[in-house]
C-alpha cells in the first residue's frame, strides 16, 4: 500500500488544494503544522488522553446478535460510534483540529455542518478549550435538523444560516470557505469530513482512523479473524475511511460504502457520486462530483443531512477507481426500515446516516455464510432524527 | 505575438494613464446586456473588460457576485454560449476580455477543448479563482499552445515565495487581491496595498492590477496611483442588479464607468 496522499496532497489524480491563493499559505502552514503535531509525544498524549477519558474511547465493537439471528446470514457487529460523547465520530476530528487550532494560536473556530452532527462536535470541542465558535448551516439543514441547532446554541457556539443554492451542506461548506478567506489569520477551520483541499482530507482521515485501528484489535479478539465485509454510509467519507484505512492492506477484507440513494438513482433526486457523478473540482479538490454536462453542481436529495452532498472525499474516489472498496447506495426508504429494524431488533436507534449502512447490511448478510464475519459502522445515534422521522410519519411531538 | 492585453497596456503606458478593469457576469440579466454593456463600458472608458462565467459554487466570491451568477445561470448561460457571445462581440470591438472561472467549468469542457475554442472566439486571457499556480498544470500546456495567457492572483496574505511564484507564473497582468477576503467586502489598508503592489512589481515582468474592495471613484483614484490597472466588479455588479427591469440599465452602469475613469489619475 504506497502511502497517500503524495507530497501535492494527491491520492492518484485526485485532491490536491484548488483554493483561492488567499489561502495557500493557511494550508501550507496547517500541513506543516500536523506534520510537527504528528511527531510530537505532548500532542499526542493529549490526544490520547481526551479520546479516552472526554470522547470515552475505545468504542465498543458489539455482535448484534437478533439481528444476525433475523437477517439469518453472516455474523454482525457494530463499531459503536454512536456511543462517543456528542453521539458520533465526528468529535474524534474536532478534538485533534482543536488541539491543532491551539498550536497554531487561532482562538476562533469555524465549521460547517449537514447534520448538525459536527457542527455539535465542533461546537462542544470548542467550548471545552474555551475558543469562539461559529457554525454555518444550510437552512434547510436547520429545519431538518433543529434539536442540533439547539444544542450548538447550548454550547455556546453562533450558528449562522446558509440561505443559497440548496441550502444544504454544500453551501454550507462554501460559506465557511469565504469565512476562512476573510478571517484567515485569526481564525481555524475545522472542515468535519475528508474533503476540500490537502491537508484535510489527510487529517481527518488520519482522526478517524482510530475507528479501525480499534475495530481490527477488537474483531481480531472476539473472532480470532479478520472480518470478510467493512460496510459503512459515505457521505464525505470520513466514518468509512476511519473504519476501513487499517483494513486496507488486508486483501481478504472486501470494504462496502454506502451512499444515499435518495429516492432513487433515475429520479435524480440522490446523493450516490458514483452512481450519477463524474471527476471533476468543488470546494478544493478534485473528486467525484454530481455534476451537468457544463460543470455545473447538481442538486442533490438525501433523507439524511449528513450524506446530502454533491462530492466525495477524493481518497474514496481512488480506491472507487482502483476497485479496492466496492461503492452503492442505499435509497431513502431502504434507510428508513432499517432504521426501524436496528430500533426493535436491538434497541438502537441509529442516525439515519448509519441506517443507510445498516441497509446494506440487511442486503447483504442472508447472502454470506454463518461464519463470515461484517462489521458496520454505526457512525452516530439517531436522537437527533427521531423529530424528523416523527414528522415524516405525521406524527405531531 | 503581442496580444490585445499587451497592446492595451502599452498604449496606456504610452498615454501615462491606468487600465480600467470592468467585470461583468455574463449573462445578467441576459446575454444580450451583457455585449450591450462590452461596447457601453469600452465607450465609456473601460480598458479591459473581465467576463465572469456562472458558476453554481463561487467560493472567491461574496454575495452580489454569488447572486450574479444565479441570475446568470437563471437565464440558461453556459460557457459555451459565452464563448460564441465573444466571437460575435469581436465584430464590433477589440477590447481586452478576459475570462473569470472556476476550474470545474473548464474541466468540465477538457482544458485542450477549452483552450482552443476560447482563443477562437477572442478570449485574451483567464483567471481561475479555484486554481493556485500550483494546480495549473493540467491547463497550462494547452493555454500556452493557445497563446492564451493565464493570469494568476496574488493575496495580503502570500508569502515572499509565493509572490515569486504567482509573478513568474502569470502572463498577461497579475490580479492582485487587495483584501483578505472575497469579492464585494470593504476596500481595507491602503499603506499595506501600496506597499505589497511595489513588492510585486519588484519581481513581476507583468503589469498589477488590483482588485477586490474598489467600489467608488475616490477607491479608484487611490488605487490608480500605485497599480497599473484598476478591477472593478461588485460595484458595477451591483448597479447592474438595481436596474434590472430598467431600460436605461446600460446607461446607468455606463455614467457610473466613466465616473471611475475619470477619477484615475495619470502618472
Amino acid at each position: 500500500m504506497p502511502h497517500l496522499p503524495d507530497t501535492h496532497g494527491r491520492f492518484g489524480p485526485y485532491g490536491g488544494r484548488y483554493v483561492p491563493e488567499t489561502l495557500m499559505p493557511a494550508l501550507l502552514e496547517l500541513e506543516e503544522e500536523y506534520a510537527k503535531a504528528k511527531k510530537d509525544r505532548r500532542f499526542k498524549t493529549d490526544l490520547a488522553y481526551y479520546l479516552k477519558e472526554y470522547v470515552g474511547r475505545p468504542t465498543s465493537l458489539y455482535r448484534a446478535d437478533r439481528l444476525t439471528k433475523k437477517l439469518g446470514g453472516a455474523k454482525i457487529y457494530l463499531k459503536r460510534e454512536d456511543l462517543c460523547h456528542t453521539g458520533a465520530h465526528k468529535i474524534n476530528n474536532a478534538i485533534g483540529q482543536v488541539l491543532l487550532a491551539m498550536r497554531m494560536k487561532k482562538r476562533r473556530i469555524i465549521a460547517e455542518t449537514g447534520a448538525g452532527q459536527h457542527g455539535v462536535a465542533t461546537a462542544t470541542a470548542a467550548a471545552m478549550f474555551g475558543l469562539k465558535c461559529e457554525v454555518y448551516m444550510g437552512t434547510e439543514d436547520m429545519q431538518r435538523q433543529a434539536l442540533n441547532v439547539f444544542r450548538m446554541r447550548l454550547l455556546g457556539a453562533k450558528v449562522t444560516g446558509v440561505d443559497a443554492g440548496s441550502r444544504t451542506l454544500k453551501d454550507a461548506i462554501s460559506e465557511a470557505m469565504r469565512d476562512w478567506t476573510t478571517n484567515v489569520q485569526t481564525t481555524h477551520y475545522i472542515l468535519g469530513s475528508v474533503l476540500g483541499a490537502h491537508p484535510y482530507p489527510m487529517m481527518i482521515r488520519d482522526f478517524q482512523a482510530i475507528i479501525g485501528k480499534e475495530a481490527r484489535k477488537q474483531i481480531l479478539a472476539a473472532e480470532g479473524k479478520l472480518p470478510e465485509y467493512l460496510v459503512a454510509c459515505v457521505g464525505g467519507g470520513s466514518n468509512s475511511i476511519g473504519l476501513f484505512h487499517a483494513f486496507l492492506g488486508d486483501r481478504t477484507v472486501k470494504m462496502i460504502g454506502v451512499e444515499a440513494g435518495g429516492s432513487g438513482i433515475v429520479s435524480g433526486k440522490h446523493a450516490a457520486r458514483f452512481s450519477g457523478g463524474k471527476p471533476g473540482v468543488l470546494q478544493g479538490t478534485m473528486t467525484y462530483l454530481l455534476q451537468d454536462e457544463n460543470g455545473q453542481i447538481n442538486l442533490t436529495h438525501s433523507v439524511s443531512a449528513g450524506l446530502d452532498y454533491a462530492a466525495v472525499g477524493p481518497e474514496h474516489s481512488l480506491y472507487h477507481d482502483q476497485g479496492r472498496i466496492e461503492y452503492t447506495y442505499a435509497t431513502d426508504t431502504e434507510a428508513m426500515a432499517a432504521f426501524d429494524l436496528l430500533a426493535r431488533e436491538e434497541g438502537i436507534v441509529p442516525a439515519l446516516e448509519s441506517a443507510h449502512a445498516i441497509a446494506q447490511v440487511i442486503k447483504l448478510a442472508p447472502k454470506l455464510k454463518k461464519s463470515q464475519v461484517i462489521i458496520a459502522n454505526l457512525s452516530g445515534r439517531g436522537d437527533k432524527d427521531v423529530q424528523q422521522v416523527a414528522r415524516m410519519r405525521g406524527v405531531e411531538l | 505575438m503581442s496580444g490585445r492585453l499587451e497592446t492595451t497596456f502599452q498604449r496606456l503606458r504610452d498615454k501615462k494613464e491606468k487600465a480600467l478593469i470592468a467585470y461583468l457576469m455574463a449573462g445578467d440579466p441576459g446575454l444580450a446586456e451583457t455585449e450591450q454593456l462590452v461596447v457601453a463600458l469600452e465607450q465609456a472608458g473601460a480598458d479591459i473588460i473581465e467576463l465572469g462565467v456562472p458558476f453554481s459554487d463561487p467560493i472567491a466570491d461574496g454575495p452580489v457576485i454569488q447572486q450574479a451568477a444565479e441570475r446568470g445561470l437563471k437565464s440558461g448561460t453556459t460557457l459555451r454560449k459565452i464563448l460564441a457571445s465573444v466571437k460575435s462581440l469581436r465584430q464590433q470591438t477589440e477590447i481586452p476580455i478576459v475570462l473569470m472561472l472556476y476550474y470545474n467549468s473548464i474541466h468540465a469542457m477538457g482544458c485542450e477543448q477549452f483552450c482552443k475554442v476560447a482563443t477562437a472566439a477572442g478570449v485574451d486571457g483567464l483567471i481561475v479563482p479555484d486554481m493556485p499556480p500550483d494546480e495549473a498544470g493540467p491547463l497550462k500546456g494547452p493555454a500556452d499552445a493557445a497563446g492564451l495567457p493565464l493570469i494568476f492572483l496574488l493575496a495580503p496574505t502570500s508569502t515572499p515565495s509565493r509572490r515569486k511564484l504567482v509573478a513568474e507564473e502569470s502572463h498577461g497582468f497579475v490580479y492582485y487581491v487587495s483584501l483578505t477576503g472575497i469579492t464585494g467586502a470593504k476596500l481595507s489598508n491602503v499603506t499595506d496595498i501600496q506597499q505589497n503592489v511595489k513588492k510585486l512589481k519588484k519581481v513581476s515582468a507583468s503589469p498589477v492590477a488590483v482588485g477586490f474592495g474598489v467600489a467608488t471613484p475616490e477607491d479608484a483614484a487611490q488605487v490608480s496611483k500605485m497599480a497599473d490597472g484598476v478591477i472593478v466588479g461588485s460595484a458595477i455588479v451591483k448597479r447592474i442588479a438595481s436596474h434590472q427591469q430598467d431600460p436605461t440599465m446600460v446607461g446607468h452602469v455606463a455614467e457610473f464607468v466613466r465616473s471611475l475613469k475619470a477619477a484615475m489619475v495619470p502618472v
